[in-house]
Order: C-alpha cells, then structure tokens, then sequence
C-alpha cells in the first residue's frame, strides 16, 4: 500500500512535466490544427534559459549585488524563462509556421522539426557537449507521511504545474483571447473573417504553450538537475502522444492525459522490469486509441485535411 | 524606377537566355547518351583517375567529387575543380553531344522492340557505370549502397505521406521489424551461429535464397502494419500520427527486451550477401513496382481517398480497404529496405531505428516532394549525398541541412518536384525532332 501511495506521488510529479507539455501541443494542435514538433526542443530551451537565469541570479546574491532569498530566486526564474521562452516559441510560429499557413499541413510540421534540430544543434554548438547542472535552489527536504515519502521538490512541482494548468484554463475560458482561441477551434476559416486577427492568435497560442514548456523544463531542472541538448526529444514526442490521446484542443483533456501517461509509466516501470515500460505503456495507449479514437475529449470530427 | 526593374529583369532574362544557348546544343543528347558519356568518365577514372589526382595536387582519387576534400582543405578547390572538370564534366559533355546522332538512332531502334528490353539496356548501363564508380572505394561502395536502400525507403513512406496524405511516423519501426526478420532468417538457416546453433540449410544456399528473407522481412513488417492500420483507418483525422508513434516506441521496446536477438546490444552476424548488385536489383525493382502501384487503379484510389474520402466513397472505392493495402504495401517495402540495410552494415541495433532516423526519412520524402516517383529518388538521393558531403563540418552539418529543408519548405511546400508522374517512355525516347515535326517546321518556313 504504501510502496501504491509513493508510486502515485511519482506519478504525479512525472506526469507533471507530461500534462505542461502536452499543454503546448494540445493548444496548437487545438487552435490552428497543426503539429508543433519543435515543442519538445523548445522545452529544453526553456530549460536552458532558466539554467541561466538562475545561475545568474545565484551568482548575483553571492557577489552580494542583490540579497535574495532562494524561492524568490526561483520565482524570477520561472517567470523571467517563461517570458523569454514565449518569444522563442512565436519565433517559431514566425519562421516556421506562419509562411506556409496555405501549405499542406504536413510541411509545417516538418519544419518545425527542422527548427528543432537546429535548435538541438545550435545549442550544442553554442554550450559545447558537457551537460549543465541546473543550481539547487531549494534544499531537499523530506517529509514522511505515514511510510510514504514526500520530498518538498516534488510538492513544489506538481502545485506549481497545477496553478499553471488553472490559470492557462481561467486565460482560455475567461478572457477575450482566450475566448478567440477558442472560436479559432471552432473554425479557423471563418473566424478570421469575422475580425479575429489569425496571426496574434496564433503567435498568442505558440508563446502560451512555449511559457508552459519552459516552466516545466524549470521543474525538471528542479528535479533532475543534469540539462543536456537532446533532453527534449523523447519528452516532447512522449508528450505529443498525450496531447492527441486528450483529444483535440482539450485543456482538461491533455491534462489529465498527461498526467495518465506520467501514472502509466511510473506503475509499468514498478510492477514490471523496467526495460519494459515503454512496450507496456504505449501497447495501454494503442489500446485506449483503438477504442476511444478522438482521445477522452476530443469530439468525432471530419476534418478535410489539407493533404 | 521603373527603367531600373525593367533593367535588371532584363539582365536577368540575358543570362538565363544565355545558359540557355550553352545548354542548346545538349537539349538533344538522349538519356541514353548521358548515360554512355556517365560510363566513359567513370571508365576514364579508373584508367587515369590517380595519376590525374596526384597530378592536380591530390593524394588519391576524390571519393564524393570532391566535397570532403574541399571542406577539409580549402587550398585545393583548384586541383578538384580541374580534376572534376578533366574526368567528369569534360568526358561526360563530349560524349553525350558528339555522340548525339548516333546514340538517338540507337535510342529509336531501341523503342522499336518493346519497351522493356529499352529500360533493361538502360538500368544496365547505369548499373556499369555505378559499379565501375563505387569500384574506386569501399566508401563509395557503402555511401551507394545506403543511397539506394534510401530510396526504397523514402518511396515507401512517400505512399503514405505522399500518395495517401497521411502522416505516419512508424516507418522506422517497419523498418526495425524487417531488417530484424530478415536477419533472423538468414542467421537461422544460414549462418553457423552462437545462439541460433548451427545452420538448418547449407549455407552455400544462402546467396540464392537472400530474397526470400528479404519478402519475409517484408511480410512481418506488413503484418506490423495491421497493428496500426485496423485502429487508425477507422476514423479519419490524424490519430494515423500518433497511433504510428505508439507503434514506433512499442516496436523499439520490444526489440530492446527480445534478448534472444541481441536486446539493446544489438545483432550482428549477418552474412554480407547485400552487395552492390542485389541491392541495385532491389532498388529498381521497388521503383519499378512502386510506380505500377501508384499508378494502378489502386494507386489513384489512394489519391482519391486522400482527397476526398466521402466523395471517394461515393464513387464506389472502399476507403477503408484502400488504406489498409496502401499501408500494408509501403510497410512491406520498409520491410525489404530494413532487410537490406541489415545486411548491408552487417549489424543493427534498436537504436538506430528511433526518432533521429523517423527525422531523416521525413526530410528525403518532404525534400524530393511528396507523390512523385521522381521526387522519392531525388530527395533519397540528394538527402544522402548532402549529407556525406558536409560530414567534414559535423555539427554545422545538422544545421545546414535543417535550413534548406525549411527553405524548401517555405518555397516549395510540398518538395522539389512533388506531384510529377514518371513517364518511361517519355525518358528513354529519343530527342530528336520526329519526321513530322520536321515536315512541318519545314512547311511553316
């Protein structure tokens, strides 16, 4: 029971990074129908940046520059990476995306893995080979509840990525943007007749998605302090499976299939050898897409793909 | 203003009519006399090749003209230049447009029989000439060999991204299953071997009954394909992407955890049966059957489908069916390729059938062009040659070849030469003006 209760506190933090980067996808995916392979090197820029940012600011307070307690630090880095990271992501759109908006949507995605190799490439080129460790900022603290060991990372990540979900969800439901979004789901045809203009929205969508990518690439950071160029691929392709499996443009619905793909993972791993995560996991996922084929909140749709 | 625009663009037009005039006199050499000017330079290289290298400057023949050379030592552009321009353009040239007259009575002659035995005397030709140039080194060898696997393997991913407009990220994982199929098979029956024991048949077999593992390899693949294909062709939209992605990593894991075949070491131990030749004979063979398919009823239905699969379903295709054999049909040849590929570096490991490898498929097919035979063997062989040729500059080679693809992109969206038939009989003719074109320019003047 307890080793239970210490996997599904795993989970949670695993599935974390998942559902925020899923978030990026899902958004994209949802509001202009497209694949944004760039996404998961986008999260190791992110990554990046707040390695920098943090660095910076820890070398400051040692110098004595500036006195700042380490959860403030920590603070200004998530906020200060996610807004950099925001430019990087509409820097995508820019180059990438918005030129071929007429192109078959298939190009668009091949682009976007072409930035993302250069962005893997251009990092290494720039950083040289050896990995980053990320800074501690927090000092690891224990708790144990009961049996089950809960360290004050992992409670810090899963409210944080929490927070951002609700926030990103209240932006999408309560606000005009978000309300653009939405109609631009809908019918990315039709809206931008009726005034919506189509390139903030979708610069709006990639730097949301780019923000989130980025905290969450701080989050891992937090938690896995060692950062290296390719740290974004398999978690980016891994988080596009769960953004499609919550079906398209569901906040809730890549959430929860974060989270999900995070749950099944970790227990698969626990129960099994490890070696056998990945064949266990994405045979449960083939198995959820065979019978729920638009993903748990995706509705049935006959998309006229454009090629 | 407007003179200067008027001005440039005139420039602009007095140097394209001017290539144009230096490129006249070739507009008539027939495919056949390049071909015979491509066999005649090679030939020349082998003859004189490295006398001539050490004469420009060089210490041996350079392997990929010249790329690697230049890269790594600048001094000697003027030495491979010469070099390029003494064995390759100069021969090539001459022969092509001084043998002009004869080689397009040839080529008519040629059609006169059927058109097979034309193709057959063509694909011979080419086959001397790449043997004679892949002679050289064993690097050539090698580079030609994975070019040619590369093009069976881009055409096989172009029917589904291309011909179907699906978007499948799998095909390294059909990829994985073939070449593990088949390497399995030729070990078990062939090959005396630590884990598979000694060998079922006599190895002196082997050679003779190599295509046979390779179809298999191809059938297993196929038969991995239905594990994508009856979850993803009930709906449509782009689960296809996803769905193929799962497929992808479970294919992977699996292979990592059979440790009979190696597990994450890898397999190795394969018999060097994929020489030159059989690989040669594979690659055409798929561009031949490939372009059959798609051209084939078949073929158009899966353009149909792709288009618009409601009307298509009116107009009595069964979708769903189409999908299911299309799919099945590319899967199959990634199969063979896998096969191949296995063979050929005599080692695999689940490795290299990831993510990074699913990367450079996409580029060869999105870079030749999508639905094109012609695309399909552009873009594999570009791809490839590209990318041995910036292999001095490392890391800047994967920045490099990112940004032209985005270029590409940008400017032609669907590839270089995308949505192109390829038309046999329009290429190997002869280029020569037939009589009654000559009749009726003379009536006209």
């Amino acid at each position: 029971m307890t080793s239970f209760l210490q996997n599904i506190v795993n989970a949670l933090q695993w599935g974390s990074f998942y559902a925020l980067i899923a978030l990026g996808y899902s958004m994209v995916y949802g509001v202009l129908m497209l694949f944004n392979f760039a996404h998961g090197d986008i999260f190791m820029v992110g990554a990046y940046i707040g390695f920098f940012v943090s660095t910076g600011l820890v070398a400051l307070s040692a110098l004595g520059a500036l006195t700042l307690p380490s959860w403030l630090i920590l603070t200004l880095t998530i906020i200060v990476a996610m807004f950099l990271t925001s430019f990087v992501g509409m820097l995508v759109e820019r180059i990438g995306y918005r030129p071929l908006r007429g192109a078959p949507r298939a190009s668009a995605a091949i682009t976007g893995l072409m930035i993302g190799i250069i962005l893997e490439t251009g990092n290494l080129a720039l950083l040289g080979a050896q990995r980053v460790s990320f800074p501690a900022l927090i000092e690891s603290v224990t708790y144990n509840i009961g049996g089950v060991f809960v360290t004050n990372k992992k409670v810090l990540i899963v409210v944080v990525s929490l927070l951002l979900m609700f926030a990103l969800h209240q932006f999408v439901q309560r606000t005009k943007w978000g309300m653009a979004m939405r109609a631009m789901a809908v019918d990315f045809v039709v809206v931008p007749l009726m005034g919506v203009p189509l390139n903030t929205i979708a610069a709006l969508t990639f730097a949301l998605g780019s923000g989130l990518a980025a905290a969450a690439g701080i989050l891992f950071g937090v938690a896995y302090p060692v950062l290296d160029p390719y740290m974004g691929i398999l978690f980016g392709w891994k988080a596009f499976v769960a953004a499609i499996l919550g079906g398209r443009g569901s906040i809730l619905g890549a959430a929860l299939a974060g989270f999900l793909l995070g749950f099944i993972e970790i227990f698969v791993a626990a129960i099994f050898p490890s070696t056998l995560r990945d064949l266990i996991a994405y045979s449960i996922i083939l198995l959820i897409l065979t019978f729920r084929p638009h993903g748990f909140f995706g509705e049935a749709y006959s998309a006229k793909l454009r090629l | 203003m407007a003179e200067s625009t008027n001005n440039s663009s005139a420039g602009r037009k007095g140097l394209s009519v001017r290539l144009g005039k230096a490129w006249e006199p070739f507009t008539k050499v027939p495919l056949l006399g390049w071909l015979l000017g491509i066999l005649v330079a090679v030939a020349l290289e082998q003859l004189v090749g490295t006398p001539l290298a050490h004469l420009v400057g060089l210490s041996k023949i350079p392997v990929l003209f010249g790329f690697v050379i230049v890269l790594k030592q600048p001094v000697l552009l003027p030495g491979t230049l010469l070099y390029i321009l003494l064995i390759y353009l100069l021969p090539v040239g001459l022969v092509a447009r001084l043998g002009a007259a004869l080689t397009n009575k040839l080529a008519a002659r040629l059609l006169q029989s059927p058109l097979w035995v034309s193709a057959i005397v063509h694909v011979g030709l080419l086959y001397a000439s790449l043997h004679m140039w892949a002679d050289i080194s064993d690097y050539r060898d090698l580079v030609l060999r994975l070019t040619l696997i590369a093009i069976i393997l881009t055409l096989s991913l172009n029917i589904v991204n291309g011909y179907m407009g699906e978007f499948s990220c799998s095909h390294p994982g059909f990829m994985a299953l073939g070449a593990y199929a088949a390497s399995a098979f030729t070990v078990i029956f062939f090959v005396e071997d630590k884990v598979f024991g000694s060998p079922l048949l006599p190895p002196a077999l082997g050679p003779f009954l190599f295509p046979l593992a390779l179809i298999f390899g191809g059938v297993i693949s196929a038969l991995g394909a239905l594990l994508v294909a009856i979850p993803s062709f009930r709906t449509r939209g782009d689960y296809l992407a996803i769905i193929s992605l799962a497929f992808l990593f479970i294919v992977k894991s699996l292979i990592e955890n059979l440790e009979i075949l190696g597990g994450p070491r890898g397999f190795m131990s394969q018999p060097d049966w994929a020489n030159l030749p059989t690989v040669f004979i594979w690659c055409m063979g798929s561009i031949w059957i490939i372009n059959n398919f798609v051209s084939s009823t078949l073929g158009k239905s899966l353009n149909a489908v792709r288009d618009e699969e409601t009307a298509a379903n009116a107009m009595t295709v069964n979708t769903r069916r189409t999908k299911m054999v299309g799919f099945q049909f590319a899967a199959f040849w990634a199969g063979v390729a896998g096969g191949l590929f296995a063979h050929v570096m005599r080692y695999v490991n689940p490795g290299s059938f990831g993510i990074q490898k699913l990367a450079e498929m996409l580029a060869m097919v999105y870079f030749g062009g999508l639905n094109s035979v012609v695309g399909s063997i552009v873009g594999a062989v570009g791809f490839n040659l590209l990318s041995e040729a910036l292999r001095p500059l490392e890391l800047f080679k994967w920045i490099i070849i990112p940004l032209l693809l985005i270029l590409v992109m940008l400017y032609r969206p669907t590839g270089l030469i995308a949505f192109r038939e390829f038309d046999i009989a329009n290429l190997l003719k002869p280029k020569r003006k037939s009589e009654e074109e000559v009749e009726h320019a003379i009536a006209t003047d």
